[in-house]
């Protein structure tokens, strides 16, 4: 007991030493270089057991070491190395050998010897294998010594008899990672080692061990990615793997092949039991096929997935993969698919089918029937029925890229596709509609397709119903039953699902756009007009009747046959759709009506120099003017504003620009202004009156900064330091107010001292930037700093004031693209007049669907507000899964908002906008925080919790007309 | 390894397998015949042993699923034949076997009054005697014989079994399936490389479509019918597709937020529901990932049905037994039904001559019901069939799954069973047999025979020769030891010392014959200093008494009686030196060099 004591006693002492180590590592950095390599050396002198060794290696393997002692410490643990008996400390050196090579900027040559030296008497297979790793270690941080790398290689090549897997393992993948890629650049007799990698590598193909069988195959991979060209001779080794008992072999095996089918599509290979040859590519594919239908499904994705790159097959290998012989009781029968073609065809619509419908019909010949199949047969039929959604949705994407690239092969594969949109995953089912999007162009539909796609409209997933109707968007449609079919169905979505509107009408548009000749037939069923008798005037408010005019509008643009049939009021309708959803309704060419041309006529290709031009010129002209009067300076500002803001309004690919631009030249425009020597010389009565300008003016600067530096996308640095710089001013605008205006002196101290802070860190943010601000406010201020730091407050104010006065307007330098962030909220539209009911006390939820356009970092950023008529404000944060990516830069925002207040004694609207939340301290190029933003909280949470420092609505606010009932007793 | 067919050869029904391998018999199945009501409904057991307690000779039984043809016959087997060994099945056909063994033994005695019938008491004492197991997991039911469950997909539970007595091995199927559906998955095996595979026929000569064009035409013609404000009435047995079919439809509702209610009926139903809620590992992917989020069998738009619920307008979906519209609740709505052209009726399976089920589903649009009444079918009859057996492709890619050598078909009709064997036969090449009931059939093993070695003669043979290599055959020299019934490869000494047997010395000896006119000894020196020359790796020593010794051989120059010119080189080794020996005695029959000694 006394001796166990004694050791644990010994035990914390030693442990003292070590952290005294640390300590002095921390204060003084020269120390640490010869302490770390003798305080481990010390260390491991000291370690009376393996274990206390290990422990030791452990601890030091948690800090960093510097580069200058890599090769110290590589040393010791050599040293050491060669005096270890236990295999476990000997295979943490080895271990730590190759964590030291990896630091940067070491160059681990030196060393590398004495690693392959310790491989020549180590007995453990562990070390030996790990030593090997830290040998690829040392080769790969070596890219440019072909000789060590070969040298390197021989070693491995020596250990590949090895009896262990581990160390058979690591020398493949040295071979594969180091092996020499370029033939003949090495001179031919170099040696041994240097002969064919591939063949030492294939070699092992048969190795005992199905780890190491697998480790080849890699290895050979990893030879090809290397730029390796793989011979041929290969493939048949390779396609002797596909039968392997080991699925990690068999998956590794798929991807060799298919790369040696990429390499060599068009080499000839004989078939085997046979005469006949076929090209390698489609050998390949058949071979691929074969393992869809594997017994483990990582093979089954693995083929599934490499089944959709494999372009160069023939065509007639292509469409045997969607082919299934059916039969029954050895009797040839149809396919569901062929039955319903056969239906269409013959131009029956909807049988009543009866049963035996799919009797069987002619008798097969036994013989004939090839049950499995030795080609491709089949693969996708198998693929796209398999148990497994990642095997399905592996074959989906196969499936899609492999009709892009073959017009027949997309036809033929529709069917199976439709059938694919009835997938019990939702995954798949979204991912087969975006798949038959993708080829939408190479096909037509049928109607039974048709019919079977629209009936996925009832889908009580939104993402599904959206995804279809951005298929129908790009469909061909045959027939004008079709197209009436098409336009029931979607119209029957849009009263189950309302708020599925704005996409139906969208949808609706291009199906018009796309099929006139088949739309106009339909007009006057779809309009209900009738010859002799006059019809109602339908409802101009019914999304129904909006939906089938957005149809009709848009077929009847390119044909110019259609508006005769239209009635009066249609005219009339047409005229108020094309100026309220002038998005949705073309202009037409109406009879006895001019053409309203477009602001910009369509013909005249925008040109961007011209306005560009304009836009640097004017702001040329402002910096320009340094020694102007006030009066002018104020002049012109306000003009060249009025100039950007326009130039925003017609050019909306350089609004983003003009926009900033302008609201820069505002925050200076009002600094002029409030710095104004009249307004400041005045008696005290008039204080008051400047005073209040001044105040207002350096709180509206201080908002427009925070505006731009954090609602436009594509600010630089260059740009952020002028945007601080602006608001430095403002702040100290609004010292010399608060100075001039309080009495007491106690405040201002603390006021001065913050401000002087401010300029501090702005120095040291900025330090790299500030020789560009020659004569800025900053540049003066910093000149005074030490006069400054030490004066009174008085005297502060006025040094800040005159150098206000004095300093020069900098130029603001313009990055490439510039976009602001908007967001239109779609929903609610805060246009109706029935308000939400709900009982007071608790919540009703409302829908909000917006698109946000330029935000980065939406899940961050943006948050909902709701302003009750009371002023009371309400914060929202969704959850980071409310946002969708429909597009680089554009974000859909769907959210629930959940409402609540006291009760109300009549409707009363409330405002919902979508704000920007912001915090300077946050430097954007750093990764965020992770925050829980999760929480919807009621209210805003304080903003150091979350954060934000402030918020700014970047959204119309949309109003939304809500009563809170009392609660009935 | 050989099998018979007490039950279900070259038949559906009444599955019963007797396999004897490696001198073990192993019971695959009890099952029993629907369609008879007289001895023939269960299986033969006295094919078994027609003498002597079947506990005596059965090691065990298996039973693959909880279908009444593969487990039926069970409590009469086990309680009124006399078994008392262990039965094994999985946990779910554990579970609900009895339910439907309960149910058929009530419709037997209680209904049709049939005495000499198993009773519950007799179920509940068999049930017993059942071991359950889990997938993958293998049980040693004594020391060599081990099985192993296999996931099989035609029901929830349903297992194929690997049998193993050593290196000997059969996998025995039962009802499997190999494309998976709504509710299960396919049927897995590894490559197991059994020496028999038994299999299921059922669809040895049908290539199926694909299913989701079968889902999508059952959804759509009941969504149509729903929508149409028609009824749908679907027929079906309690267990097995119901479910299937409930959780197509519950999926359905719940995508296309229909309203529409759906009614299940029967308690026994419950019952079974409940399991399936219980055995949700057993049961596909889509339906192991979300039921953290909720169980899919806990039905939110399947509620129970009553028998008032049928007279209610409005459209409404139905799930009524039995399946084949021959008595019972599916009956007595149909009756109600059947008048409006409006409503449905959907058979999601195959239905037996003579019941009404069949007769609608041929066409007869007026049936003669009990009391002469003539009921006029105008609602629509649909025939979906929903069916859960490996077709002729499925069976083709388990038996390369599994890579059988030899294949053997049950449960099927003998033509069928015959095209598909002469395509096993054709594609695999192995051999494929399909015996009748109560037949036969032999297969030869060729079975490896495991032989302890022990370890330092191990590693002194592998130390000779070049570096092992696994795939090849390695030629070791040692003594096979066959003594109280183990095989072992020993040294030869230990064999010796084992056995307690002398060792004997067989040496061979030689002389060679040498002219030579000088004296013995001189001879002796020559041959001496001639071997070293040539024999580099070996130690060659000169005695004092003048004689050679080259490793352990032994060589003496003595003058010839006769001729003194001549000298006689006696060579002698011993057996193991044969090689040596051999090569001096070739060496010095060349002669000595004439060299300058």
């Amino acid at each position: 007991m006394a001796a166990h004591l004694k050791k644990r006693v010994y035990e914390e002492f030693t442990k003292v030493v070590q952290q005294q180590h640390e300590d002095l590592s921390t204060k003084k950095l020269r120390l640490t270089k010869p302490s770390k390599s003798a305080a481990l050396h010390v260390d491991l002198c000291k370690a009376t057991s393996p274990a206390d060794a290990l422990q030791y290696l452990l601890q030091f393997a948690r800090k960093p070491v510097e580069v200058e002692s890599v090769e110290g410490v590589v040393r010791i643990l050599l040293e050491h190395y060669y005096k270890e008996n236990d295999a476990s400390v000997r295979l943490k050196i080895a271990s730590l050998l190759g964590l030291l090579s990896k630091t940067a900027g070491f160059s681990p040559d030196c060393i590398m010897d004495d690693a392959i030296n310790t491989l020549q008497n180590e007995k453990s297979h562990q070390v030996l294998a790990q030593l090997l790793d830290t040998l690829l270690v040392i080769g790969t941080k070596l890219p440019e010594n072909p000789s060590v790398r070969m040298r390197l290689v021989e070693v491995a090549c020596k250990h590949l008899t090895d009896s262990s897997h581990g160390v058979r393992n690591k020398c493949l993948q040295l071979i594969g990672c180091l092996g020499p890629v370029e033939k003949g650049v090495s001179k031919e007799a170099e040696s041994q080692a240097a002969k064919d990698v591939q063949k030492i590598i294939g070699d092992h193909f048969n190795d005992q061990d199905p780890r190491v069988r697998t480790a080849a195959i890699k290895a050979m991979l990893q030879l090809h990615e290397r730029g390796l060209k793989l011979q041929q001779a290969i493939y048949s080794q390779a396609c002797k793997l596909l039968a392997d008992d080991y699925e990690q072999v068999r998956s590794a095996a798929v991807q060799l092949i298919w790369v040696l089918s990429q390499l060599y599509p068009e080499s000839i290979v004989p078939i085997p039991s046979s005469n006949e040859e076929i090209r390698l590519v489609d050998d390949a594919f058949g071979k691929i096929c074969h393992m869809v239908s594997d017994g483990s499904w990582v093979v089954r994705v693995q083929a599934a997935k490499l089944l959709g790159s494999m372009q160069q097959v023939s065509s007639h290998f292509l469409e045997q993969t969607l082919d299934k012989k059916l039969m029954s009781d050895l009797r040839r029968k149809r396919t569901a698919h062929e039955r319903a073609k056969e239906l269409y065809s013959s131009g029956e619509f909807s049988s009543g089918r009866k049963w035996g419908d799919d009797a069987p019909k002619e008798e097969i010949d036994t013989g004939a029937v090839n049950l499995i199949e030795s080609g491709a047969c089949g693969a996708f039929v198998h693929g796209l029925e398999d148990e497994m959604y990642e095997v399905r949705i592996a074959a989906v994407e196969a499936l899609c890229m492999l009709a892009q690239s073959s017009p027949s092969f997309a036809e033929k594969c529709l069917d199976f596709l439709v059938d694919m949109f009835n997938d019990e995953i939702e995954e798949v089912r979204l991912q087969s509609i975006h798949t038959m999007r993708k080829i939408s162009n190479n096909i037509t539909l049928r109607e039974d397709q048709l019919d079977t796609v629209l009936a996925v409209l009832e889908d009580s997933s939104r993402d599904i119903r959206e995804a279809l109707h951005e298929l129908l968007c790009c469909t061909n449609v045959s027939t004008k039953e079709g197209i009436h079919l098409a336009l029931v169905e979607l119209l029957k979505n849009l009263t189950k699902y309302p708020t599925d509107r704005e996409s139906i009408w969208k949808c609706l548009k291009f199906l018009g756009s796309r099929h006139p000749t088949l739309v106009l037939p339909l007009v006057p069923e779809l309009l209900s007009t009738h010859p002799f008798f006059d019809t109602p005037e339908p409802d101009m408010d019914d999304p129904a009747y909006i939906a089938v005019l957005v149809l009709i509008f848009n077929a009847a643009k390119s044909c110019p046959t259609m508006p005769a049939l239209f009635s009066d009021h249609t005219f009339r309708h047409y005229a108020y759709l094309r100026d309220s959803l002038s998005h949705l309704v073309p202009p037409l060419r109406l009879p006895g009506r001019k053409l309203v041309s477009s602001p910009v006529s369509p013909s005249i290709t925008p040109h961007e120099d011209p306005s560009q031009q304009f836009l640097h010129q004017s702001l040329e002209r402002v910096y320009n003017l340094q020694h102007l009067d006030p009066q002018g300076i104020q002049e012109l500002l306000e003009f060249t504003i009025r100039d950007l803001q326009r130039l925003g309004e017609l050019q909306s690919e350089l609004a983003g620009m003009a926009d900033f631009t302008a609201t820069y030249l505002q925050c200076q425009l009002l600094l002029t202004k409030a710095l104004q020597e009249k307004l400041w010389n005045v008696a005290a009565p008039l204080y008051l009156k400047q005073n209040a300008l001044a105040s207002a003016a350096a709180k509206q600067i201080l908002e427009e900064t925070y505006k731009m530096e954090f609602m436009y996308s594509g600010v630089e640095s260059r740009q952020v330091v002028i945007i601080h710089h602006m608001r430095l001013q403002a702040k100290a605008l609004q010292l010399i107010v608060t100075a001039r205006t309080t009495r007491g002196v106690e405040p201002l101290f603390g006021m001065c001292e913050k401000f002087l802070q401010e300029v501090d860190s702005f120095q040291r943010c900025f330090i790299s930037e500030l020789p560009h601000m020659q004569g800025s406010f900053v540049d003066k201020l910093l000149d005074l700093m030490p006069r400054l730091v030490t004066s009174k407050p008085s005297e502060v104010v006025k040094i800040l004031q005159t150098t206000l006065r004095q300093s020069t307007f900098l130029h603001l330098p313009l990055p490439e693209q510039l976009h602001r962030a908007t967001a239109n909220i779609i929903e609610p539209t805060g246009e109706s007049d029935n308000p939400l009911r709900f009982t007071s006390g608790l919540v009703v939820a409302l829908d909000v669907d917006a698109t946000l356009e330029h935000v980065q970092d939406p899940q961050g950023t943006v948050k909902v507000q709701v302003l009750y008529p009371d002023g009371q404000a309400q914060l929202i944060h969704p959850k980071p899964a409310d946002f969708r990516n429909p597009g680089p830069g554009r974000h859909r925002l769907i959210t629930q908002v959940y409402l609540s207040h006291t009760a109300w004694t009549e409707p009363c609207q409330i405002e919902v906008r979508l704000l920007l939340a912001y915090n300077s301290n946050r430097s954007k190029a750093s990764a965020r925080i992770p925050k829980s933003t999760w929480s919807e909280s009621l209210e805003a949470l304080p903003p150091s919790e979350n954060g934000i420092e402030g918020t700014i609505p970047f959204s119309k606010p949309v109003k939304v007309y809500i009563m809170p009932k009392p609660a009935r007793r | 390894a050989f099998s018979l067919c007490p039950g279900a050869g070259q038949d559906v029904g009444r599955s019963c397998i007797l396999v004897s391998i490696a001198g073990k018999n192993v019971m695959l199945d009890c099952g029993m015949h629907m369609g008879y009501n007289d001895d023939r409904r269960f299986p033969d057991f006295s094919y078994i042993t027609q003498n002597g307690r079947l506990t005596d000779f059965l090691d065990c039984v298996i039973i693959s699923h909880f279908h009444l043809d593969h487990c039926g016959a069970l409590p009469y087997f086990s309680e009124m034949v006399g078994y008392d060994g262990p039965i094994y099945m999985t946990h779910p056909t554990k579970a609900i076997c009895p339910i439907l063994l309960e149910d058929y033994r009530k419709i037997t005695v209680d209904k049709k009054g049939e005495t000499n019938f198993f009773t519950s008491q007799m179920i509940k004492d068999c049930m017993k005697k059942v071991v359950a197991v889990h997938l993958h997991q293998t049980v040693q039911v004594d020391e060599e014989l081990e099985i192993k469950a296999y996931y099989a997909g035609h029901v929830l539970g349903a297992a194929m079994f690997q049998i193993k007595v050593g290196c000997e091995s059969v996998v025995y199927t039962g009802d499997y399936n190999m494309t998976p559906d709504r509710h299960l998955g396919a049927a897995w095996v590894d490559k197991c490389r059994p020496d028999l595979l038994i299999t299921e026929s059922t669809y040895a000569t049908t290539i199926r479509d694909s299913k989701r064009c079968r889902e999508r035409d059952f959804l759509k013609k009941v969504h149509e019918t729903v929508e149409r404000g028609g009824k749908v009435l679907i027929p079906v047995f309690a267990l097995g597709r119901a479910q299937e079919l409930c959780i197509l439809l519950e999926t359905f509702w719940e995508r296309m937020n229909l309203k529409a209610p759906i009614y299940f009926s029967t308690g026994l139903t419950e019952k079974a529901n409940h399991y399936y809620k219980l055995f949700i590992t057993w049961t596909n992917q889509k339906i192991r990932k979300t039921f953290v989020q909720r169980n899919m069998f806990e039905f939110k738009h399947i509620k129970a049905f009553d028998r008032a619920f049928a007279d209610n307008p409005g459209p409404m979906v139905v799930f009524a037994t039995p399946g084949m519209l021959h008595a019972g609740q599916s009956l007595q709505i149909f009756r109600k039904w059947a008048g409006n052209e409006k409503n449905m009726v959907i058979m999601p399976g195959y239905c037996v001559q003579g019941t009404v089920g069949h007769k609608i589903l041929s066409g007869q649009r007026k049936l003669e019901m009990e009391g002469r009444q003539i009921l006029e079918v105008k609602m629509q009859v649909e025939y979906m069939s929903f069916s859960a057996h490996a077709d002729a492709k499925g069976i083709m890619q388990l038996i390369r799954q599994a890579e059988p050598r030899n294949v053997l078909l049950v449960h099927g009709e003998a033509k069928k069973m015959e095209f598909l064997k002469q395509k096993i036969e054709q594609e695999f090449h192995v051999s494929c047999y399909m015996p009748a009931n109560g037949e036969t059939t032999t297969i030869l093993t060729n079975p490896s025979i495991p032989v302890d070695i022990s370890l330092g003669l191990l590693k002194r043979e592998t130390a000779i020769g070049p570096v092992p290599d696994a795939k090849k055959p390695k030629l070791m020299h040692g003594t096979l030891l066959m003594k109280d019934n183990s095989f072992r490869l020993v040294s030869p000494e230990q064999a010796l010392k084992e056995l307690g047997l002398a060792e004997h010395q067989l040496r061979f000896t030689c002389r060679v014959h040498i002219q030579d006119p000088r004296k013995e000894h001189e001879t002796g020196l020559r041959v001496y200093n001639h071997l070293k020359g040539v024999l580099k790796d070996y130690s060659v020593q000169h005695l004092p008494d003048g004689s050679i010794t080259v490793e352990s051989i032994l060589i003496q120059a003595t003058a010839h009686s006769e001729d003194q010119g001549t000298k006689v080189l006696l060579v002698s080794w011993t057996y193991q030196d044969e090689e040596l020996g051999s090569y001096l005695t070739s060496l010095l029959k060349k002669g000595l060099p004439q060299s300058t000694a």
